[in-house]
């Protein structure tokens, strides 16, 4: 009996649950205007906050955010399915190229800023690194934690798939330590994991462990390495303060495109991201905000 | 009335059943030559020494394919050496030994079993079964081969436990009752008549096992670290890997359509495609080449 109650259940839950999304289009049917937002796993969050906020405010606005990776983002803006595309890192000449070729300008905003945190399980001993040394650990010359200080464990090194505007960024300014022309590369046995979940899960629980993250994303239980930029440079820890007047070393800039100059409600929406009540969102979500840092 | 109505039925419904069956051979060809079509073109972008390198990292057009192509080949070994023994082994039992309302139970519930959206296995994986794995084998990470191996033998073994049951099943009395008669022991009428009767279908089973192994994707990418090495030593299987599918999932939405990439992902899939077609012709002739003998004997 048990068993044949257990389909009507689910029936039932389905039922409500299509009831429940019905009656919310039926609402907002007459007026509404939408606005398509994609891309950066990054700025998901903070996109969705933004989304939350505005609609709030806007009830005839209703923007959908969806993530991806930033290269998702802007092939969707490429191909102009959406109205704002996010990404954590610039827009490629390629890509640009690519837009031009479909009649598409990309229009750039800088939104916010973020810092990436270098992110180790409590338990670690390891406190601090300079830039020179998380290099080396993710392109394979040190293997062992006593070589930085220390326990005597092998060193996992775990890191956003390349997809992430993350792992690009953090290919170029940590591993090449922001030299263009350097080929180092990430060790072949760095894991490539898909989610910020994934690389926060592993950290979370291996000891061995070393992984990197937007400082937004990262939880209370894990710790955060302080990172000097020279050898010896001071140790700085990511805060808001702390990448706003740039001495943290691992910080950069978060974009929206549009197609084109934005116009309408796209760009009233825009408008409001760069206004103080948005940006002081993103202070709440753990980013850095444009204003302070560029008032 | 009735009997026109039966004649258009009768002409209706058996071409019907045999569009359905020639669509599935027409779908094979036309994704075999899509894949062709989207995935050769990689041959003549990529140098062939590249394209079979030991390198694989696409944003800097290193496109070697040999770390992927082993890592889906030492996790789909791992998982057929885990769900060989224990489905053929739950499908014997429920099909010879376990009485008739124990099977009633545990039929439904493997096929439950089978149901489980991968996604669900590969969650336990993280949370579960690779720091176990870690910390039970002190290995530097519990994301490996072996992890993604566990689980995909265990997404294998409904597959192969509910068609070698059926095979199993369709296996005469009169076989079993013969044997006994002469004497046999329960053992050696499994090992000696009913399997060796059923083979077909066991062998079925198994190629279809190995079929959902080696197309598994979201478990994989979950729990195998995604690290592209060469896979090939004895130790690879506590190693992290890459595989072929997991490499597809996770680039394929980045890649803009046309590029390098974006045919060399093409093509992986088509290699894919083409391990699997191995498999199946391999299988099918060893029940062919079986059958065969089977009809000699009793003529």
């Amino acid at each position: 009996m048990k068993f044949k109650s257990f389909p009507a259940i689910i029936l039932l839950l389905l039922l409500s649950a299509c009831g429940a999304g019905g009656v919310q289009t039926n609402s907002t049917a007459e007026t509404t205007s939408y606005i398509e937002n994609k891309g950066s796993d990054t700025i998901v969050n903070l996109a969705l906050a933004w989304a939350e906020a505005y609609q709030e405010e806007h009830p005839d606005v209703r923007i959908s955010v969806t993530g991806g990776g930033s290269g998702t983002g802007i092939a969707a803006l490429i191909n102009g399915t959406v109205d704002i595309a996010n990404a954590s890192r610039q827009i490629k000449t390629e890509e640009i190229e690519q837009a031009r070729a479909n009649g598409i300008e990309p229009h750039e905003f800088i939104i916010a800023r973020d810092a990436i945190a270098i992110i180790v399980h409590p338990d670690n001993p390891v406190s601090r690194l300079t830039l020179q040394q998380i290099s080396d650990i993710y392109s394979g010359k040190i293997t062992n934690w006593a070589e930085v200080g220390g326990e005597d464990r092998p060193i996992v090194c775990l890191s956003r798939e390349t997809n992430s505007g993350t792992h690009v960024y953090f290919l170029e300014t940590v591993l090449r330590l922001g030299d263009s022309k350097a080929k180092t590369l990430f060790s072949m046995e760095t894991l490539l994991l898909p989610s910020s979940e994934g690389i926060i899960n592993e950290v979370r629980q291996n000891p061995n462990a070393i992984g990197y993250d937007g400082l937004g994303y990262v939880p209370d239980d894990l710790k955060i390495i302080a990172v000097a930029e020279t050898d010896g440079g001071e140790y700085v820890l990511p805060m808001i303060s702390t990448v706003n007047d740039k001495s943290y070393p691992i910080a950069r800039d978060l974009y929206m495109y549009t197609a084109g100059e934005p116009t309408g409600i796209v760009k009233t929406y825009l408008d409001w991201i760069l206004s103080t009540e948005a940006q002081k969102i993103v202070a709440e979500l753990g980013f850095v905000p444009i204003l302070l840092y560029n008032p | 009335m009735e009997p026109r109505k039966l004649n258009w039925q009768e002409f209706f419904i058996p071409r019907l059943i045999k569009a359905s069956g020639y669509s599935a051979i027409l779908f094979v060809v036309l994704i075999f030559f899509f894949l062709l079509r989207e995935g050769l073109p990689a041959l003549g972008q990529v140098e062939l020494d590249v394209l079979f390198s030991q390198r694989w990292y696409p944003i800097e057009a290193y496109f070697g394919t040999l770390p992927l192509i082993t890592g889906s080949l030492i996790v789909t070994i791992g998982a057929m050496i885990v769900a060989l023994p224990f489905g053929i082994g739950t499908a014997v039992f429920m099909s010879e030994i376990a009485p008739r309302w124990l099977r009633e139970i545990l039929k439904p519930l493997v096929e439950l079993l089978g149901g489980l959206p991968s996604v669900v296995l590969g969650f336990l994986g993280i949370l579960l079964l690779s720091p176990f794995l870690r910390i039970f084998l002190d290995l530097p990470t519990g994301l490996t081969a072996l992890a993604g191996a566990l689980l995909l033998g265990g997404i294998a073994v409904p597959t192969i436990v509910s068609i070698a049951e059926d095979a199993l099943d369709a296996v005469p009395y009169s076989y079993r009752e013969a044997a006994w008669a002469m004497g046999a022991t329960r053992w050696q009428t499994i090992w000696r008549v009913t399997l060796p009767a059923a083979r077909s279908g066991v062998l079925t089973a198994v190629m279809l096992g190995i079929g959902r192994t080696i197309g598994e994707t979201m478990t994989v990418m979950m729990v195998t670290g995604n690290a592209p090495v060469l896979a090939i030593k004895l130790n690879s299987i506590f190693r992290p890997v890459r595989t072929m599918t997991a490499t597809i999932a996770a680039e394929m939405g980045e890649v803009a359509n046309g590029s390098t990439h974006y045919h060399v992902l093409f093509f992986i899939g088509l290699v894919l495609f083409l391990i699997s077609l191995a498999v199946n012709i391999t299988a099918s002739s060893v029940v062919f080449k079986s059958k065969k003998r089977a009809e000699r004997v009793l003529s």
